[in-house]
């Protein structure tokens, strides 16, 4: 009887193992997103609560107390729970603030670079043509650029600070913003409701902003992850190499520049802050993974 | 053409009337390559007069699609003319157009946006040309729905909630809730389930009475455009070959291509196997049209006159007086017809 009914039996097991091999795999891209959502949340509320968060002034300097470690060091102290720096002060109320800055220039240079990107992206996806032609010019010229050297000129000559880098990267990252909304739209462009639109005589900014935009925002929004987690660590580089944030100004990138002379000797110096920016810039690709696969149609990610 | 019949006809008025439309496009045209020109749609004169329903027929890639966005103002014409009601619509504002003519489209499934509700879909004509308060457009919305066969609650839906007849619906509801004069119906039931087809077709026949429209059909389903044509035109590599009153093609035509797209529709029965219809190859390159005739390479009776002259559109005597009329004549070109 057993041996009648074990094909059944047998297909009926692969059916539930498939079925949870599909449930496994849903929730294993549902749990990228829940947990990219989840670290870059509490890294946002630590980043708007810093005021309250940190233990010290993140500026305040006492050269009685330099290079204490961490509290897991022999020598370590809960007074400064990851130690202090060369002059003494405060690593986890820096760690903290530097929070808010790796956040505000990341979000903010995303939100620049979509703006023009996708505006130039969109138009030149929807006219075609001569308008296609200049986009594509300027987009090309653009790839020809390398970031870092022309941001690191740049900063030289105006000179590094918050601002500039923040005007810089957001005037440079929006290649793949352009990329990415032009080839959208020109699928888009020949859609039968946006000529539906067109016959009804809709103005060209309904059209662009209602019918087009909003079924290209998937892919946008997934750009915009992988760009806020580009401007962060260019960021970090260009305060690294001095053309960036300028001291003493608690950025990532500039904890790691100052401490590279001790990294031998202290090396929770360049490594607090360096995982720091790992954390962060994995939470926001894991984010960026979570929602591609969300905006795939159908729940399909082939 | 002093019969009665003949002088009431005559002042029946013209919803549509195409004089010598023309669309080129040019194609390609880098540095290395010589641009080519493709004329797809030639010279194409038709006239049709309110209250009927015009089909127009003949394979893809034949300019029936440039035909409809000449129409809709989509697309602009190289030459010739559109008069609507009577109007030139050439240089007419789209806003002002759109009042007369609408669109339904093929695919029910790229025709309506995916992120916006059913609602705004079908109320997006009132909110664009600012007619009436937004509860009124929504009054509007609802009864709209309702005469098209949609259930209240379709409203708050998506399209992706939809099925492919809903959404066909939907689409038709789009198109008439400004009360248009003539709808231009892109083969609008092509890419949907055959038992949906006939409800959809049903439906547009219906509509049609109760608001007093006048439909073009592009379709390249014969069996459709005999259910639902009063008169019918053939076109071929962007020229029209025949046109005439349904009877006159479906049991008369007179054109050899006409016939072969008659020969060519598939019957239900089995073991007759997919008929021949002896057209040999497929279409000529449209960029390269045959000279003469463009039919002459595929055509079972051309004569060597055929690659040499291009035959005109000409009106063919039917012997009754009433037949030879403008409204009801027929019209072929062809050296042997």
């Amino acid at each position: 009887m057993a041996q009648i009914l074990s094909p059944q039996v047998a297909s009926e097991q692969h059916l539930v193992a498939h079925w949870q091999s599909r449930l496994f795999r849903s929730t294993l891209n549902n749990r990228s997103l829940a947990i990219g959502l989840l670290i870059i949340a509490s890294l946002g509320i630590v980043a708007l609560l810093a005021p309250w968060l940190a233990p010290h002034d993140p500026y305040l300097q006492n050269t009685a107390n330099r290079m204490v470690p961490p509290f897991w060091h022999d020598t370590g102290s809960w007074t400064h729970p990851l130690g202090t720096d060369r002059l003494g002060r405060d690593y986890l109320s820096r760690l903290i603030y530097g929070t808010r800055i790796s956040l505000f220039i990341g979000l903010v240079v995303a939100l620049i670079s979509g703006l023009i990107g996708t505006t130039m992206g969109v138009l030149a996806g929807y006219f075609g043509g001569r308008v296609d032609a200049v986009v594509s010019y300027l987009l090309t010229t653009r790839l020809a650029m390398p970031v870092v050297l022309v941001a690191l000129a740049m900063a030289s000559l105006i000179g590094g600070s918050m601002l500039t880098v923040t005007l810089l990267l957001g005037l440079l990252l929006w290649d793949r913003f352009a990329v990415v909304a032009r080839s959208a739209t020109q699928q888009l462009r020949d859609a039968e409701y946006v000529q539906a639109a067109q016959a009804l005589g809709c103005p060209l900014p309904y059209i662009l902003l209602r019918e087009v935009l909003p079924n290209i925002a998937g892919a946008l929004i997934v750009v915009a992850t992988l760009e806020v987690a580009n401007a962060i660590l260019l960021e970090a580089t260009l305060s690294f190499l001095g053309m960036g944030v300028q001291p003493p100004s608690p950025s990532w990138g500039l904890m790691i520049a100052e401490g590279k002379t001790y990294m031998f000797f202290q090396p929770w110096v360049i490594t607090i802050p360096g995982c720091a920016l790992f954390v962060l810039v994995l939470a926001i690709n894991l984010l960026g993974d979570g929602l591609r696969d969300l905006s795939a149609p159908g729940g399909r990610n082939e | 053409m002093s019969s009665p019949t003949a002088a009431t006809n005559s002042v029946a008025p013209l919803a549509l009337e195409l004089c010598a439309l023309s669309k080129t496009f040019k194609l390609g045209g880098g540095m290395l390559h010589k641009s080519q020109t493709l004329k797809a749609v030639n010279d194409v004169s038709l006239r049709v007069p309110r209250g009927q329903v015009m089909g127009l027929v003949g394979e893809s890639g034949c300019g029936k699609s440039t035909l409809a966005k000449m129409l809709l103002g989509l697309t602009k014409p190289s030459g010739g003319d559109v008069l609507i009601n009577g109007k030139a619509i050439v240089n007419a504002n789209q806003k002002a157009l759109a009042r007369h003519i609408q669109p339904i489209f093929q695919d029910p499934y790229s025709s309506l946006n995916p992120r916006q509700r059913i609602a705004q879909i079908v109320g997006l004509p009132l909110r664009i040309h600012a007619i009436g308060t937004p509860k009124e457009q929504a009054a509007k919305v609802d009864e709209m729905l309702d005469m098209v066969g949609l259930p209240k609650r379709a409203a708050q839906q998506y399209p992706g909630q939809m099925s492919g007849g809903q959404r066909q619906r939907v689409a038709i509801a789009r198109a008439l809730i400004m009360r248009p004069d003539l709808v231009i119906c892109d083969e609008p039931t092509s890419a949907l389930d055959v038992s949906v087809q006939a409800q959809i077709l049903n439906l547009l026949l219906d509509l049609k009475d109760e608001f007093g429209l006048t439909y073009l059909f592009i379709s390249h389903n014969l069996a459709v455009v005999e259910h639902l044509a009063d008169r019918l035109a053939v076109m071929y590599l962007g020229r029209i070959v025949e046109e005439g009153t349904r009877e006159q093609i479906f049991n008369a035509p007179r054109h050899p291509y006409t016939q072969a797209l008659l020969a060519s529709a598939l019957t239900p029965e089995p073991g007759l196997g997919v008929p021949d219809i002896g057209l040999g190859a497929g279409q000529p390159d449209p960029t390269q049209p045959p000279s003469g005739c463009a039919f002459h390479p595929r055509c079972p009776v051309a004569k060597p006159q055929c690659s040499q002259q291009s035959p005109a559109l000409s009106a063919i005597a039917q012997g009754t007086a009433q037949a030879t009329h403008q409204g009801s004549q027929a019209r072929v070109a062809c050296h042997f017809a």
